[in-house]
């Protein structure tokens, strides 16, 4: 039993990165546009979001309105690339895969290379502590499994009716499915499709810095050039894995993140198991499930990866 | 923007010139629609009537030429303001999102119904109730688009463009897609509605310009060549004007013949991509020398049927015996070895390689023959030989044949598909809405030529939604209905309106 409550104690926590690069990506894909620079947006967000409590904090305890301070800066800078991937690929209708790589390379790079600049070898910070929520996180087995984490793992979970309200109840969200799915249809009544598609950018941009910055701030507690894994690349693949709905993106993170736990459990507990199989298994699972998925292409969003052009005749 | 609601009594369009790059779309067009009046506008493919209308809605904009509404005049940046004036316009290729709801698809234009955090749905649905009330015109809110069929998909259209308050209405092609009943539905509607609205309809279907317009303009290579009165003008004459000559459709005057089976199918089964059973349990057959015309609205397994003869989609069960060959799962390249010859549906993404040029289109089937090809290296010259030969003979207008199959219009890429098949001798050949979009020039031309492969003895399957055409081409005619032959007419007793019924899926007998 303690097992298993050790395995979602440390699972939870594990998915809000994904969880939160995902929704963000989601936005991007429902308004047509595949952003594969997830991953450059998050290691960007990851450096910004612990430069400034880093730097205040040197030789003392840091407030935590820094913090939020360089919460807000990640998301701040995600949205600003978010923004720069809009006008290559949306405005100048670049090919939008190569236009990610591209993405991803920069980001990735340039949080390298800052960190170096202003920082540079190993540094953790204190970051952002656990909440644990009274008397809930007494209650035994759910206490510990629900409410005993850092406050973005709560603000993270409840993001996600959030997303869904936005994206299926708001005339924004509207907008946003109508331009990812049937572009000219939006655009012969009345919606700025390129308009929206650079919102959805910013949105999804901002969601992928703070990603980043809750790996710096909150889960490792330091910046490394590796932080974010290929998290940005799953967070990508959690995308279609859920058909573009926040609940099942959720699903597909949690699912993610639990078989990560359950590996490190596996290695922590000296269980006799090859530790390279276990490193494998979270990663190995997502290509057994997104290749056992099949696409409901009547559901999806299926301009994605199209430039709109309303002059262009087909 | 302040909707206004004043009523539209004149609309007129002055100069209005507009260039794609390397094509004039419209030059120096004029025409005026007064209140209550119905305008068709008729032209062959590329005459620059859709161009012109999407520059009436705001969707494009003019290089030159003014557009006045009431006398004063009018800019439209986006179709916003076109809305805002009180134009609406029902697109040739619906505007819907498949995947919303009829209710969310109005609602993203219902701009009133918006708030920056809630959507008020209850307020769209009162006012798609109101204006069904009002036209008589029901439609299920809350169905998703995708679960439409095209005829109430084309409803859903009219209801949004109407529940955004347009008070003139344009119509690109409306009755392109609908059965014969449905056409005759909306062209009771849309005369009912001209008690307060003015519509411009562009169609190529002249009988219907005949039924509901009041003035026709015509449009040739982006000219106005002709306005005037509908009732003064006889359709030949419209036609005539249209393509500049005399049009004559051929007609199957041959009697039928009694050769020998060609394509036998029988209790065929195929599933959809959807994975229900498509076609299910169906059972024809097609003599050699014979066209049997197979009608249905487009939906009842007449793809599936097609894509499963020619080696494209698995048979669940049943056989396809082609002259006493069995074809049922065999791959494409033992289906066109058998003699099988195929104009698919999707001639842009199936007929050709739009990337690959016209001469190499025409060899896509044959580059291992002999003919094209010596020892694993094609034969460059015979190819530019055969390629020449065949845009000769299929008046293909093009300025060489190393054009991009894909630059062609719609009529010539049709051509050289035509070509292609034809010229390899099939011993059959299945042609899928050969004439789907064309003009009426092209359309007498593939006539002619499947007429022409009839007289030679082989047999076709025409597949095909334009009952005139089914009636003018085949010696029987049957009718598919949710995945099976719901009958079969002799030509000499069919007609479009027993074809209609049962392509509504109600059998003779039951509809007297």
């Amino acid at each position: 039993m303690d097992f298993v409550v050790s395995i979602f104690a440390l699972g939870i926590p594990f998915s809000v990165a994904l969880l939160l690069a995902s929704l963000g990506e989601m936005f991007n894909q429902r308004a047509g546009v595949f952003n594969l620079g997830c991953e450059g947006i998050m290691a960007m967000g990851a450096f910004l979001g612990m430069l400034v409590p880093y730097s205040v904090g040197q030789g003392g305890p840091v407030s935590g309105a820094y913090n939020i301070l360089g919460l807000l800066l990640a998301m701040g800078i995600g949205a600003l690339l978010g923004l720069f991937f809009g006008l290559v690929v949306v405005t100048f209708r670049a090919p939008q895969g190569i236009a990610g790589i591209g993405l991803q390379m920069f980001g990735v790079g340039a949080a390298g290379t800052l960190f170096r600049h202003f920082v540079g070898g190993t540094q953790s910070i204190p970051g952002i502590d656990r909440l644990p929520i009274p008397v809930l996180s007494e209650i035994p087995v759910l206490g510990p499994v629900l409410f005993s984490h850092n406050p973005l793992v709560y603000m993270t979970f409840l993001m996600v009716p959030a997303a869904w309200y936005v994206l299926f109840k708001t005339p924004w969200g509207l907008r946003v499915r109508a331009s990812g799915t049937n572009p000219r249809a939006a655009d012969s009544i009345g919606v700025k499709v390129n308009l929206v598609r650079f919102q959805a950018l910013a949105v999804g941009g901002a969601l992928a810095g703070l990603a980043g910055a809750y790996l710096s701030l909150c889960q490792v507690k330091m910046f490394s050039d590796e932080i974010i894994a290929g998290r940005g690349f799953i967070a990508v693949a959690l995308v279609y894995f859920g058909h573009w709905r926040p609940l099942k993106i959720m699903g597909g993170a949690l699912l993610f993140s639990l078989a990560q736990a359950l590996q490190l459990a596996i290695q922590g507990q000296g269980i006799d198991f090859p530790y390279e199989f276990a490193v494998m298994l979270p990663y190995a699972m997502v290509i057994v499930v997104l290749a056992f998925s099949r696409e409901s292409l009547l559901l999806g969003p299926t301009a994605l990866g199209k430039p709109f052009n309303r002059e262009m005749r087909t | 923007m302040e909707p206004n609601t004043r009523k539209i009594t004149s609309l007129r369009v002055e100069h209005i010139t507009k260039r794609f790059p390397g094509v004039l779309a419209c030059n120096d067009i004029a025409l005026s629609v007064a209140e209550g009046e119905v305008l068709a506008l008729v032209g062959e493919n590329g005459a620059g009537k859709t161009t012109l209308m999407n520059i009436l809605m705001g969707l494009y904009r003019p290089d030159e030429g003014r557009i006045l509404i009431n006398g004063e005049e009018v800019v439209f940046r986006s179709p916003n303001d076109a809305f805002a004036a009180g134009l609406g316009m029902v697109h040739q290729q619906y505007m819907l999102v498949a995947n919303m709801t009829v209710l969310e698809n109005i609602a993203l234009g219902f701009t009133q119904a918006w708030s920056p955090l809630k959507l008020n749905l209850d307020m769209v649905r009162a006012r798609i109730d109101e204006v069904a009330a009002k036209y008589g015109l029901a439609v299920d809110p809350d169905a998703f688009v995708w679960q439409l069929s095209v005829g109430e998909q084309q409803r859903v259209e009219l209801v949004k463009t109407l529940c955004l308050g347009a008070r003139f209405l344009i119509l690109d092609e409306p009755t392109s897609a609908l059965t014969p009943q449905e056409t005759d539905e909306l062209i009771l509607l849309l005369k009912r509605m001209t008690s307060e609205l003015s519509i411009v309809f562009i169609s190529h279907k002249l009988h219907e310009v005949k039924n509901l317009s009041d003035k026709v303009t015509i449009l040739r290579h982006g000219s106005v060549v002709f306005e005037g009165s509908t009732a003064d003008h006889s359709s030949g004459d419209i036609a005539a004007l249209m393509t500049g000559r005399e049009i004559h459709l051929p007609r199957n005057e041959a009697p039928t013949c009694e050769g020998n089976p060609a394509l036998e199918i029988r209790g065929l089964k195929i599933r959809s991509d959807r994975g229900f059973l498509a076609v299910d349990g169906l059972d024809l057959s097609v003599c050699a020398g014979e066209i049997v015309g197979l009608a249905g609205v487009s939906g009842n397994g007449q793809r599936e049927l097609a894509e499963a003869i020619n080696g494209l989609r698995k048979v669940e069960g049943g056989e396809i015996l082609l002259f006493g060959q069995e074809l049922a799962n065999r791959s494409p390249r033992a289906v066109i070895d058998a003699g099988m010859g195929y104009i698919p549906e999707e001639r842009n993404t199936e007929g050709i390689v739009p990337s690959f040029s016209m001469k190499e289109n025409f060899i896509l089937k044959d580059a291992d023959e002999a003919q094209f090809s010596a020892r694993s290296f094609l034969r460059l010259k015979e190819i530019d030989r055969n390629a020449e030969a065949l845009r000769t003979e299929f008046d293909i207008r093009s300025p060489d044949t190393k054009v991009a199959a894909g630059s062609l219009s719609g009529g010539n890429i049709q051509k050289v598909i035509l070509a292609r098949e034809i010229s390899r001798k099939p011993r059959f050949l299945i042609a899928v809405y050969p004439t789907r979009g064309l003009d009426m020039g092209a359309a007498e031309f593939i006539h002619k030529r499947l007429l022409e492969k009839r007289l030679e003895g082989i047999g076709i399957l025409l597949i095909s939604e334009e009952l005139e055409e089914i009636l003018d081409l085949s010696d029987r005619v049957a009718v598919i209905f949710k995945g099976r032959i719901i009958d079969t007419l002799d030509r000499r007793s069919a007609d479009s309106r027993k074809i209609g019924i049962l392509m509504a899926g109600v059998h003779n007998d039951e509809a007297v």
